[in-house]
């Protein structure tokens, strides 16, 4: 995959207090790309110097191999995490803007408009003004204003912040869709639940720094313990607890099986193939449950900022 | 492209809003309105008949005050001063009291007015003429000198103004110029300080909406700045063009109805205006010199300054706009941006009309803080071109210089949100 976006060493001042410290990032085309990090990490800014709101002190931005310029506002749409409409202009004359100023004609913002409203049925919303709209249903507007000029890259930034779940989910199957027509999109969120399910690579951005970047997959890979669930129905329960305490490192487990048997989670140390540990306990009693524990988003997150902490 | 987009937004929503509709043709009704209000206050105020007691112990001046319209004297001698104190005090204005003088020539410090509120100024002066025609009379009369004689003797002339060009004016002209003048200096002001409004208030709008971010993702802040000081100008003009055209328009029925001819050479030869004093013939007179000022000039003169004195000031208002998050955060920002607006009105009220090419009005009419509203009072009394065209060069050169600096302000403050910033966090933003 050819990247689309290649961040390159960028750094951002305020005045004395750096925002961003030399990051660097790649994004692949097509992907579901999740920017990750705490509040005060420096997402934001990054964000804006993509978007152009902003220029970097340092460093350099390629999309699609170019350096960023204006020609390329309108390859990039934009949901902002404090984002809004006009409260007293029409739903229509208000995307109609928005769109030419991203410099659609005013026909082609009119046929995408069309397609939006139909998809999402809101084409009786064109002559109603967003104050008389529900939060819900100018949420919907706010998403279509942002992709109506069919960027080649979404950058959303807390994107469902403020949504209720229905809307959420919609707008979910929406970015799914895009992806898949070969939209890359950028994610900006510190929720990670919707980074777990959603994103294909994530970087993790932490005091100005990035810390992680990666596909999600080989991420976790490298914080993998190489720790396992297990779940067994152990032929003699007390011996089988002595032993095993004996040989690795046991802790309680907390999933869910029919039966009431013994569950533990187990750390091998590194380097020992999970097959042992199956081969031992097959000796002691019925295996039921053997899983590897997986590093959850969170569990990457938590670990990683907490360490820079220390 | 863009730029204009954003212009044709703002003006757009400016000019349906409302209470730009109402403003636009209800304000000219209100103003003549109100002075019509005022004009039948200040009648109701004359009819009143003042009611003054005279108690004048000497015999020399009951006979002098002579009731008419206005006021009405009456002659308490023959009560007693303590009945006639009293009486005054409860049935009249005031009272005149001049004590038994043995010597004609103390009136001129012996009278006495008492009353419970202070007298208007017409009252007193109307005291003093009386006595100092008095005096006058009997000092005449001391030198020898024929008191009707001298009347007869006095004349009265009447200046002819003309031009060098030849063309000949009234005095009356000079009324008319301070009018348009000082109209045209007040209505920039007000331009200024209404738009200027307009455009802070838009861009607090867009910052409070939150609708910001998403458009300077597509346009520089830059333009979408000057697209929103553009447009909410042309609302501006396009007011002051419909308020020209209904001045115009009631100017053309207010000639046709006192039958003023507008063709050149039309001066009415001032012998016959001094022949018939009517009120249409003062009106005939005005309109007549209205008609004589430059007013394509002026108009031309107007839409020049309004446009270099709100773009500056305007500019300043956007940055104020962005710099903070609510109206009521602006109050500290915009007292410096009030300040010379007023200074300029004043000048030009109290420097401009009494002297129009004086020093203090040609230095004011430069400074480009105050130019326009100064420049404009200026005016109808003819400025040399020079001074025109340095003041407006001078204006202009520094709306760059202002816009530069507000742009750099506007820049980083929309995207500041929650905090009320200083004076020094917006110094600092300039080095960003």
């Amino acid at each position: 995959m050819k990247p689309i976006l290649e961040v390159k060493n960028v750094v951002k001042q305020y005045g004395d207090y750096t925002a961003l410290n030399g990051v660097s990032l790649t994004v692949p085309q097509g992907s579901i790309y999740g920017l990750l990090g705490p509040n005060g990490a420096g997402k934001t800014s990054l964000i804006r110097i993509i978007n152009q709101i902003t220029m970097p002190d340092g460093g350099e931005v390629l999309l699609d191999g170019e350096k960023l310029g204006p020609q390329h506002i309108k390859e990039i749409g934009y949901m902002p995490e404090e984002r809004g409409l006009y409260k007293s202009m029409k739903v229509g004359e208000q995307a109609l803007y928005l769109a030419q100023l991203k410099g659609l004609t005013k026909k082609e913002a009119k046929e995408q408009l069309d397609y939006w409203f139909n998809k999402l049925d809101i084409q009786g919303w064109w002559d109603k003004k967003i104050q008389e709209l529900s939060k819900g249903m100018a949420q919907k507007i706010q998403f279509v204003v942002t992709v109506l000029h069919r960027p080649k890259l979404l950058i959303l930034d807390e994107p469902f912040s403020g949504f209720d779940p229905v809307n959420a989910n919609l707008i979910k199957d929406e970015i799914m869709e895009l992806r898949d027509k070969g939209t890359t999109i950028i994610f900006s969120t510190h929720r990670m639940e919707s980074v777990e399910d959603m994103c294909d690579h994530i970087a993790l951005i932490h005091q100005s720094n990035k810390l992680i970047e990666g596909p999600l997959n080989e991420v976790k890979k490298q914080y993998r313990t190489n720790t396992f669930e297990v779940g067994i129905a152990p032929i003699n329960f007390q011996h089988l607890l002595a032993d095993i305490n004996t040989k690795y490192n046991t802790n309680k487990a907390n999933f869910k099986t029919l039966d009431d048997e013994l569950k533990l989670q187990i750390a091998l140390p590194q380097g020992t193939p999970p097959r042992e540990l199956l081969q031992y306990l097959m000796d002691k009693g019925d295996v039921t449950y053997f899983v590897e524990k997986i590093p959850s988003v969170n569990d990457i997150f938590i670990e990683t900022v907490s360490q820079k902490k220390q | 492209m863009s730029l204009s987009l954003i212009i044709k937004r703002e003006f757009n929503a400016k000019v349906r809003n409302k209470s730009f509709i109402v403003m636009t043709f209800l304000s000219p009704l209100l103003i003549v309105a109100m002075a019509c209000l005022v004009g039948y206050l200040a009648s109701l105020n004359g009819s009143e008949i003042v009611n003054i007691a005279i108690y004048d112990q000497s015999g020399l001046l009951k006979n002098d005050f002579k009731s008419d319209g206005k006021t009405k004297y009456t002659d308490l001698a023959e009560l007693t001063f303590q009945v006639a104190k009293d009486q005054a005090a409860k049935d009249y204005e005031g009272m005149i009291y001049v004590p038994a003088l043995k010597d004609v020539h103390d009136l001129a410090t012996k009278v006495q007015y008492i009353s419970n509120d202070s007298p208007s100024m017409e009252v007193t002066s109307h005291i003093e003429n009386v006595i100092n025609d008095k005096l006058t009379k009997s000092n005449l009369k001391e030198l020898g000198f024929e008191y009707d004689k001298i009347e007869k003797a006095k004349t009265k002339s009447t200046i002819h103004l003309s031009k060098f060009s030849g063309e000949e004016t009234h005095k009356e002209a000079n009324i008319i110029k301070v009018v348009i003048g000082g109209l045209s200096g007040y209505l920039i002001m007000m331009f200024v300080i209404i738009y200027g409004n307009m455009v802070m208030r838009s861009v607090i709008e867009e910052k409070t909406n939150r609708i910001i971010e998403i458009i300077i993702s597509s346009v520089k802040p830059f333009k979408l700045m000057m697209g929103k000081i553009v447009g909410t100008s042309l609302a501006g003009i396009l007011q002051f063009i419909i308020w020209s055209v209904l001045g115009l328009t009631l100017f053309i029925i207010l000639s046709l109805v006192f039958h003023v001819n507008m063709g050149a050479g039309a001066a009415i030869q001032p012998q016959a205006v001094q022949a018939t004093q009517g009120f249409s013939q003062d009106i005939q007179i005005y309109l007549t010199e209205l008609g004589k000022l430059p007013l394509v000039f002026i108009f031309i003169s107007f839409i020049v300054y309004f446009i270099g004195g709100y773009f500056l000031y305007s500019s300043l208002y956007a940055a104020i706009g962005a710099a903070v998050d609510s109206e009521t955060d602006s109050q500290q920002f915009l007292l410096p941006i009030i300040m010379p607006l007023m200074l300029g009105v004043y000048v030009g009220f109290f420097s401009v009309i009494s002297d129009p090419n004086g020093t203090v009005a040609t230095v004011f009419s430069m400074i480009p803080l105050t130019s326009p509203i100064v420049m404009m009072m200026r005016i109808p009394f003819g400025v040399p071109m020079w001074q025109i065209g340095l003041s407006v060069a001078i204006l202009f050169a520094t709306f760059f210089g202002v816009v530069w600096f507000a742009a750099k302000i506007y820049r980083i403050g929309i995207l500041m949100y929650g905090k009320k910033p200083t004076y020094k966090e917006i110094y600092k933003w300039l080095k960003y």
